[in-house]
């Protein structure tokens, strides 16, 4: 058997990653990849398109109840779905109380001291938003995931965010074995957007890994919680996502250590392809004129 | 009276002074606010009844007097067993004061330990800073061969990740490159200090076995005909590791003790401060990969420790705290079957000496009722013990052993005559014991020092066993494994019940008829 691959999905809050990261595997499964989802998101919807459920008991939901994380048992956490697809939710508290971050380490600990590793050939993490504290670092520890790739658009929030994960990973890539993936451009229709990404790709030190063109199927493929990959495998959308996975798992190995940018750099970006324009100070701070 | 310099009173006596009573009446009287006496009393009596029990053990959200201590203590202890190897715990100053004086108070013996201080700007920014800037204090100013890195519950909960942490700091130079600096996570909100001793011994194992975090090759095991020997997080470290190094020279094996703080904890008064002390040298402790196998005297305190042994290709022997005869007979043989080496002549005639003392003893100590808690090895090693003296461990409680611990403790109950009317109390805290002490009370107590206060309210003797011990001097020196560490566990039990006898004898001209010189 092959060594087991740890991949993570990072990138802003709604942008798409954990339909991405769901449709991703579901192709690398269809591979015959036997897979593990470790869903790292407080809202816990990184598994639902696999285990076409609302959402799934978390392990800290049922750590509360149980009284703590010592007395569960792996069984009770993890779900299989879709083509045998092993699904885990950390889950987290509520909105506005204790630390979510924790809650990832705590979570992590448990799955690898109870094996719930053995047998895979990927674990792919799906990470909320931003690298915002030590704990939604965990996955790009050293011995955790070897390469992260960032789900974007090409929206200049969703770039920012990128670039803020890319620093993330800096910090652990010089000490540890981690390294950037590539980029996964989730399209927006945004203006020039693929060139955009490529640019940000190149800038960051790495590369656009595949550019996920925008389908509706996806939106059907969602409200019946399914993958596009199950909804509807004869899909072009399926297609795309088969390259995508075809694509990771041609790139072990091949992660780099990312140059992040600073603000100005990103802005610069932006005017280079037309998008804010040099002279534009005027526009900053002005409401819209209504006629 | 006030307070004179030619006859200071101390707090005994000081407190019990009019003036001191009446400001203490006065206090009392006008801002405490106390409930009326009467409904105070009521609710004492109320706090003994069954009724009060059971709603007792249905608490769910609270503990109260738990009978253990966090993660890193049982970090630190590990620590300090090494040779001159200082403990530095990632956190905060307040934490690292507490394991020192823990220690201090139970060995009577300073404990070295540093902290990388952190305070809110950490909490914020990550500890990163004090990583860097405390190992590079520690080197410099304390001079360790060894820095031995532990977290408390603040650098867990904002996740600082300690082998990037090391790294970096030997990037900066803070210390050599190939300067050893194992490191555990031990947060102190999971588990208990027996999971600290064993994840901070994992630590440095996996340190000096697995290539020292990716700076070198991992070690190839040679086996070898040495074995090892863990003692686990144990209060009689001192005598006990001391005790079996006598046993082990008397196989004439070839061992080492790993995690060895005899020394550090009982350094002599000669003029001399000695901040490190004897411990397993760092070449031992890589060495010992090589052992043909390791005894783990209290493996559910180094579980993790004694699998990663394991996988590392050699026999473990997993004991729980063995106390008493068959206790020692199974240790002895563990060594015998590891080593291949006959049990000494010389350790045959010791076990005879202790059945003979058990046997003289036995009409005063067989069908005593005893109640028990500490950690959850302890609980095995002592209620084998005491079935094995006929005597009735009638409950047995620790608040941390699981489930597994308590399946292995009715185990030991149900194959004894006198286990049939005993009960374990997995997770229970010592207020759960107060309740089982008021309605159904047993003739002793063995516990911590934490137990006077149960020995107070309860009437319950106590005879103290455990870990700490802040109010007894010197119980750390004496052995409680072998067969003479089980002589002396004998001594300390019958000891309490002969005085507990004579204070019951003592009325002149009323119950004096049995205040006997011959017991």
């Amino acid at each position: 058997m092959a060594a087991l691959r740890q991949i993570a999905f990072y990138g802003k809050g709604g942008i798409g990653k954990s339909t991405t990261s769901q449709n991703t595997l579901a192709a690398l499964a269809e591979m015959g990849q036997k897979i593990l989802i470790v869903g790292c998101d407080p809202k816990a919807d990184s598994t639902r398109l696999i285990l076409h459920a609302k959402a799934q008991d978390t392990v800290l939901s049922l750590a509360a109840e149980a009284g703590s994380v010592e007395d569960l048992e792996l069984e009770d956490v993890m779900k299989v779905g879709y083509r045998d697809i092993r699904c885990v939710e950390s889950g987290g508290p509520e909105p506005g109380v204790g630390c979510a971050g924790r809650g990832v380490i705590t979570s992590i600990n448990f799955l690898e001291e109870n094996g719930a590793y053995d047998g895979a050939d990927y674990v792919s993490y799906d990470v909320l938003g931003d690298v915002v504290c030590g704990g939604f670092a965990m996955p790009i520890r050293e011995n955790k995931a070897q390469e992260i790739y960032i789900v974007m658009s090409g929206e200049m929030m969703a770039m920012y965010a990128a670039n803020n994960i890319s620093k993330g990973v800096l910090k652990y890539a010089n000490s540890g074995g981690v390294r950037l993936g590539g980029l996964v451009c989730n399209e927006r229709q945004t203006d020039k957007e693929l060139e955009l990404a490529e640019a940000l790709a190149g800038m960051l030190g790495t590369k656009l890994i595949h550019f996920v063109p925008r389908d509706n199927i996806v939106q059907h493929a969602e409200l019946r919680r399914m993958t596009v990959l199950e909804y509807a495998p004869e899909s072009q959308q399926a297609e795309e996502y088969r390259q995508l996975a075809q694509k990771i798992h041609a790139n072990a190995g091949n992660g780099t250590i990312p140059t992040p940018i600073t603000m100005d750099q990103l802005e610069d970006l932006l005017m280079d392809f037309g998008i804010m324009k040099k002279e534009d100070e005027s526009v900053i701070g002005k409401a819209a004129h209504v006629a | 009276m006030s307070q004179s310099a030619e006859k200071v009173l101390d707090h005994f006596e000081l407190f019990r002074e009019p003036e001191y009573k009446e400001m203490f009446a006065n206090k009392k009287e006008n801002f405490e606010y106390a409930v009326p006496l009467e409904e105070m009393k009521s609710q004492v009596e109320y706090a003994k009844t069954w009724e009060y029990r059971e709603k007792n053990f249905n608490r769910e959200a609270l503990t109260v007097n738990p009978a253990k201590a966090c993660q890193p203590l049982g970090a630190v202890f590990a620590a300090v067993g090494f040779e001159s190897t200082l403990p530095f715990v990632h956190g905060s100053q307040g934490c690292v004061a507490y394991y020192r004086s823990h220690f201090s108070r139970h060995f009577k013996e300073p404990t070295s330990c540093v902290s990388s201080s952190m305070t809110e700007d950490a909490a914020v920014f990550g500890g990163l800073n004090n990583m860097v800037d405390g190992l590079a204090n520690s080197y410099s100013l304390y001079k360790p061969k060894m820095i031995a890195v532990s977290t408390t519950c603040m650098a867990e909960v904002i996740g600082d990740d300690l082998n990037a942490f090391i790294k970096t700091s030997k990037e900066k130079g803070s210390i050599p490159a190939e300067y050893d600096v194992p490191f555990a996570h031990t947060p102190a909100f999971v588990g208990s200090h027996i999971t600290g001793y064993d994840n901070a011994l994992r630590g440095v194992l996996t340190h000096f076995w697995d290539g020292k975090a990716g700076t070198t090759e991992p070690m190839v095991r040679k086996p070898n005909d040495s074995i090892n020997f863990i003692g686990g997080f144990d209060g009689y470290v001192v005598g006990n590791n001391r005790e079996v190094k006598r046993i082990l020279n008397e196989f004439g094996v070839d061992y080492t003790m790993l995690c060895d703080p005899s020394d550090v904890w009982d350094t002599p008064t000669d003029g001399e401060f000695r901040m490190y002390d004897g411990g397993t040298t760092l070449e031992d402790a890589a060495n010992a990969l090589h052992a043909k196998g390791t005894i783990v005297m209290q493996s559910i305190c180094a579980e993790k420790t004694a699998a990663f042994i394991e996988e590392h290709g050699q026999e473990v022997a997993r004991l729980h705290h063995p106390v008493g005869v068959a206790g020692t007979d199974e240790f002895l043989m563990a060594v015998s079957k590891l080593t291949g080496k006959p049990i000494p002549e010389s350790l045959t005639k010791e076990r005879g000496r202790l059945v003979d003392a058990i046997a003289d003893s036995s009409a005063h100590i067989h069908g005593k009722k005893f109640a028990l808690y500490g950690d959850p090895d302890l609980m095995l090693g002592l209620t084998a013990f005491l079935l094995e003296l006929g005597a009735e461990p009638v409950h047995v409680l620790s608040t941390n052993g699981d489930a597994d611990w308590a399946a292995k403790v009715q185990a030991l109950f149900d194959a004894s005559p006198f286990g049939k009317n005993c009960h374990v109390y997995a997770k229970k805290d010592l207020w759960h014991m107060r309740s089982l002490l008021f309605t159904e009370p047993v003739d002793f107590l063995i516990g911590n020092t934490y137990g006077k206060y149960l020995d107070r309210d309860t009437g319950t003797p106590l005879i103290r066993i455990g870990f700490p011990i802040f109010d007894r001097h010197h119980k750390h020196r004496y052995p409680v494994w072998g067969y003479q560490g089980a002589m002396n566990v004998l001594v300390t039990i019958l000891d309490k019940i002969f005085d507990v006898m004579d204070a019951d004898t003592n009325g002149i001209a009323t119950t004096d008829y049995s205040f006997d010189i011959i017991r």
